[in-house]
């Protein structure tokens, strides 16, 4: 689940950094993990309740990183898709797919929502570790609100070497969000050329994407938004 | 990973959802076609995309009358119209790329999916990362521009002179012929992987030096490298990292925060965890 940990925003970025970037609100992970041998017995039903309770508190995607997130790709596609697509998310797909070892993921675009599951998942006491992958100062507050002393802390600090390789920020905010590198810069240059062309809406341009990210931690809410920023759409 | 020619009608959805861009169109035969030395096997255009099963004579025809009238359709971008992309059988040290770049394939060495480490996501468990202790994921090739692992070690090698000690079940790890020199099997040393994690442990007090050599070997290797620096919190939830990072100048707006809610819960496991604590 590094693949969460280096999420780009303008925090990250090169030379020109904004002295005081905006903060990210709209982008909260909460994930759990067992221990072969110490702590997976009875697996399944851990991880199956940890999303469940994700459920109730509106996420927007939740993801098995073997298996996909909401949304994901058909193999039975026909022609008609290319008018009238289902791009309904499809949360029970992820709670029955569940096998066995993996690492589960819950997605929030608010600060609440991820702190009242956090919450609960305290008082469920699973027995699996839990992580929340945000930024760290929130993550800290959700821990002193929720009675919870950290454990552990890993702190992302950003890319080195040939960085002149990546892609512009707003690319690189959209593609970072698979951070298994599963949705290509090219392909979410090309989502936002599109939605600036009027080929695709944003909410369009980010399902698609979501779907190549195969442990569903992409945020199509955040990515919905830099979008439309990218596209002057809302300011 | 390759495209079958009789299939393929070179629509071209397939060339940007390749994260490495190894995909183009050959104009002298008119078909989707995969650089194989820059390919990372990662399946993300054969799993990620959609699959209609047209006929391909038929969506040729289509497309060939829409040309001549200068129509352009408009079709779902994440879909391969007539399923042209087919994964290959892949023999050793091929094989290692997709070992390496596809999330779906857990590693042999640690029998987990992704990049196969668990870092301090199970610390709470674990007690891999101690008070007092730094651990270190140093990321190749990520995001999004793959690495050689002959980049990889000469960054390994480089460290392993400066006395660190490589994490055991990790899977970079796994394919040393020699940790204590850092040294990677050389048949492997030329092949692209989209990404590897190499993990090392240090005491807190040289975070500011082991940062600094991968920040001065970064600018030696020809890819990006992400880093992640942890460590355990004290009784209070404090940790000694941030006033570290914060001092050398390291951006420390994100990171992951294990809350301490796991424990062992197999009896007969709590004996070799206590030994480890």
């Amino acid at each position: 689940m590094t693949n969460t940990l280096h999420r780009y925003s303008e925090h990250y970025a090169f030379d020109g950094r904004p002295a005081s970037p905006e903060p990210i609100k709209d982008d909260y992970i909460v994930f759990a993990m067992a221990s072969r041998g110490l702590n997976d017995e009875n697996l399944v039903d851990k991880y199956r309740r940890f999303l469940r309770l994700a459920l109730k508190h509106n996420p927007v995607n939740i993801g098995d990183a073997s298996k996909g997130g909401m949304l994901r790709p058909r193999t039975d596609m026909n022609p008609t898709a290319h008018w009238r697509r289902d791009h309904a998310p499809d949360p029970e797909q992820v709670i029955a797919g569940i096998e066995g070892h993996t690492t589960v993921a819950a997605v929030f675009d608010n600060y609440g929502a991820m702190k009242a599951f956090v919450e609960e998942l305290k008082r469920a006491n699973l027995g699996i570790s839990i992580n929340i992958s945000a930024p760290m100062e929130d993550a800290r507050l959700c821990c002193q609100e929720a009675g919870i002393t950290r454990h552990s802390v890993e702190y992302s600090i950003g890319f080195r070497g040939r960085v002149d390789k990546l892609p512009d920020g707003t690319t690189l905010e959209l593609s970072t969000m698979c951070g298994h590198g599963m949705v290509s810069a090219n392909f979410a240059r090309k989502m936002t050329e599109w939605v600036k062309e009027n080929r695709r809406t944003p909410g369009e341009a980010a399902r698609y994407m979501a779907r190549f990210c195969i442990c569903g931690v992409f945020n199509t809410n955040r990515a919905e938004r830099i979008i439309q920023q990218a596209c002057n759409l809302k300011r | 990973m390759r495209i079958d020619r009789d299939k393929c009608v070179a629509c071209g959805n397939c060339l940007p959802v390749c994260p490495v861009g190894a995909i183009r169109i050959d104009p002298d035969i008119g078909r989707a076609v995969v650089n194989e030395d820059e390919c990372v096997e990662c399946f993300a255009c054969f799993r990620g995309m959609s699959k209609e099963h047209l006929n391909p004579v038929m969506v040729r025809t289509i497309r060939r009358i829409a040309r001549l009238f200068r129509f352009r359709f408009d079709p779902e971008p994440d879909i391969c119209p007539t399923d042209a992309i087919v994964p290959q059988e892949l023999a050793w040290p091929r094989s290692v790329r997709r070992a390496f770049s596809d999330p779906q394939v857990p590693h042999e060495s640690t029998g987990i999916h992704g990049r196969g480490t668990a870092e301090v996501k199970t610390n709470d468990v674990t007690n891999r990362v101690k008070e007092g202790e730094a651990g270190y994921v140093v990321e190749f090739g990520r995001p999004g521009v793959g690495a050689r692992f002959r980049d990889i070690q000469r960054v390994t090698t480089a460290l392993a002179d400066c006395g660190v000690e490589f994490e055991q079940n990790n899977p970079v790890t796994s394919l040393m012929t020699d940790p204590s020199r850092g040294l990677i099997r050389d048949d492997i040393l030329n092949e692209k992987i989209l990404s590897a994690i190499v993990e090392i442990k240090t005491r807190l007090e040289q975070v500011p030096t082991i940062l600094k050599k991968i920040r001065d070997l970064a600018q030696e290797v020809n890819t990006v490298i992400s880093v992640g620096v942890s460590t355990r919190c004290d009784a209070a939830g404090n940790d000694a990292l941030r006033e570290i990072l914060e001092r050398e100048g390291y951006p420390m707006y994100r990171g992951k925060t294990n809350l301490g809610l796991g424990r062992v819960t197999r009896a007969s496991a709590e004996a070799s965890v206590e030994g480890r604590a």
